[in-house]
């Protein structure tokens, strides 16, 4: 016994350090995503028997016109989203310089990221409140008429994505003032001597040096949009009349808030949601399996 | 450096960088200043409407009490940190035998179960939500401090792996060799050399995973129901509900949920940056 394990130590040692984390992340990660795939073909109120339905949720889907304003809002802050993205990098910019008392400023501006978005979501519904919020103060002070954002149908997405803005440009701006450390001073100097400054320097000079930062903030601000939810709940419950649903909300509203407990229906829904982040994840694997086989 | 560094600019844009600093950073934290104005007022000046005139008093000692008293906030908070903490030691845990299982050793499925912890920590909560919470119900720890606990350490360990694993390649791998040659066992290799090599991992990862955690709402709604195990985001959103009229108290409590990951956040800024921005330079 003894002898066996000192021969192939090498071999078994690996399995017995991931025995713990692979059995506790295929239990509450892996085995569900299988389980809900398989939910997404029955119906299911959640307490009763389940019923084999085939593809038939998948079908209601397509004819589900709060699916399909679910999806576009979705499709909506995936690009509006990725303002957050130049936004960071102009803050990152601003902010990487040298005078006194720089690091308190790039420490407050990146505030907003470590608050809750619960707290995020409260302080902007009181932002945009229309008898007292501060930006109808505002608007008014410049004597234009008040909006109550967060209760019309055309602008509450756009009002919940300004908000969800605003900690995730923080978040990028960290990424690109790490970034902007790393930047090869000597390749600076070459382009002022090459006369580049302003605008050229940073298209030919300094961005394609923070290729990496780049990449890392499109890919967490575009999982971070699909994965939108807290804010919703929080300042407009999917409201008005459901104009600003999405994907994410509308599964856990159909599968648990009193509109349903409608589980199998729910899964499809976020089994088309893992479809779209499918993508993303995808192209993250595969960035990875090339680091992996260049390094 | 770039941008060209203020010193090296013309005396006027040196003054304009330097007055352009506070004013941005004021207009970037508005929203937020408002709620701590609001925080301080009193209760009659809510109900008058007088949220942006002179406050009639100042009510901060008050108004961040009451919080407490006349809340169960204080409870909300208390449970976040159970929920919290034990995460973080579990995430943290769990991730040093992985990290170190993918780091060092070289066997065939290595990278498969790599990408299974990466990829799974990138999917939609909501793929996992009938599942867990069935789970979690036929476990017994549905509407427990120790239900949330276990599924959060599950899923963070995907992100943690990501993390422990590369920052273990980083490390001089010449290290085990030389102690495997002196027939030193795996385990020890783990716990003597690896480990006291991995703190700055491990201190990065706790800041991070604490202020996720802690800012959890999803799984806080989905598996917790009613004040029993409920964390602060969760409460604090059911406060709203309640507090319609008393924006004030809300507002401070909101203040205090925001407290503990800002602290964490500056006391640990070196970690916390180091973890965040883990991969934007090459």
């Amino acid at each position: 016994m003894y002898s066996y394990w000192k021969n192939n130590q090498l071999k078994i040692a690996p399995w017995i350090f991931l025995a713990p984390g692979i059995l506790m992340f295929s239990l509450y990660v892996i085995f569900p995503i299988f389980q809900s795939v398989n939910l997404s073909f029955y119906q299911w109120d959640g307490l009763g028997a389940k019923t084999y339905i085939g593809a038939e949720n998948y079908i209601e889907l397509l004819d589900d016109e709060y699916f399909i304003v679910s999806l576009k809002n979705n499709v909506i802050w995936l690009v509006l989203y990725l303002l957050a993205v130049p936004a960071g990098l102009f803050a990152a910019l601003f902010l990487n310089q040298t005078v006194r008392g720089i690091r308190i400023y790039k420490s407050i501006f990146f505030f907003p990221f470590v608050i809750s978005q619960v707290v995020v979501g409260l302080v902007f519904s009181w932002f945009y409140d229309p008898s007292n919020g501060l930006l109808n103060i505002i608007l008014e002070f410049f004597g234009f008429d008040t909006i109550a954002i967060l209760a019309e149908e055309d602008y509450v997405t756009y009002g919940i994505i300004a908000a969800g803005l605003w900690p995730q440009t923080a978040y990028c701006m960290i990424l690109y003032l790490t970034g902007l450390n790393s930047v090869d001073p000597e390749q600076i100097e070459a382009g002022r001597i090459d006369n580049a400054r302003g605008w050229r320097m940073l298209w030919y000079v300094i961005l394609p040096q923070l290729k990496p930062a780049t990449f890392i903030a499109v890919v967490v601000t575009i999982i971070g949009a699909l994965r939108s939810f807290d804010l919703i709940d929080i300042m407009t419950g999917g409201g008005p009349w459901g104009s600003s649903r999405v994907l994410a909300y509308y599964m856990y509203e159909k599968a648990f808030s009193e509109y349903g407990f409608r589980m199998g229906y729910g899964a499809a829904i976020a089994v088309v949601l893992l479809l779209i982040m499918m993508v993303y994840i995808a192209t993250i694997l595969y960035r990875l399996y090339q680091d992996e086989k260049g390094g | 450096m770039f941008p060209t560094p203020i010193e090296r600019t013309k005396p006027s844009t040196q003054l304009l960088y330097k007055i352009a600093l506070p004013i941005s950073i004021i207009i970037w934290l508005l929203p937020l200043l408002a709620v701590a104005l609001t925080s301080i007022r009193s209760g009659a000046d809510i109900n008058s409407g007088n949220y942006w005139g002179m406050p009639t008093s100042i009510n901060f000692i008050e108004n961040y009490t009451a919080v407490f008293t006349d809340s169960p906030l204080g409870y909300y908070i208390l449970n976040s940190f159970k929920i919290t903490i034990p995460t973080v030691i579990g995430a943290i845990v769990l991730s040093s035998l992985t990290g170190f299982a993918l780091g060092v050793y070289r066997f065939k499925l290595n990278l498969f179960v790599f990408f299974m912890f990466v990829a799974g920590n990138f999917i939609p909560f909501q793929i996992l939500m009938v599942p867990v919470r069935d789970l979690s119900l036929s476990l017994g720890l549905y509407n427990s401090v120790w239900g949330l606990v276990v599924f959060h350490i599950a899923f963070q360990t995907g992100f943690c792996t990501f993390f422990m694993r590369n920052f273990i390649r980083a490390l001089p791998f010449e290290l085990i060799e030389a102690a495997r040659v002196e027939g030193v066992s795996e385990f020890k290799i783990f716990w003597h050399i690896v480990v006291p090599l991995m703190r700055p991992a491990m201190a990065a990862l706790s800041v991070l995973i604490f202020t996720f955690i802690w800012n959890d709402y999803f799984w806080a709604i989905v598996l917790t129901q009613g004040a029993e195990a409920m964390p602060v985001t969760a409460g604090l959103n059911s406060l709203n509900g309640q507090w319609v009229y008393n924006q004030h108290l809300v507002s401070a409590g909101s203040i205090i949920a925001a407290l503990p990951p800002v602290l964490m956040f500056f006391l640990m800024q070196k970690h916390f940056i180091a973890g965040l921005t883990l991969g934007a330079v090459k």
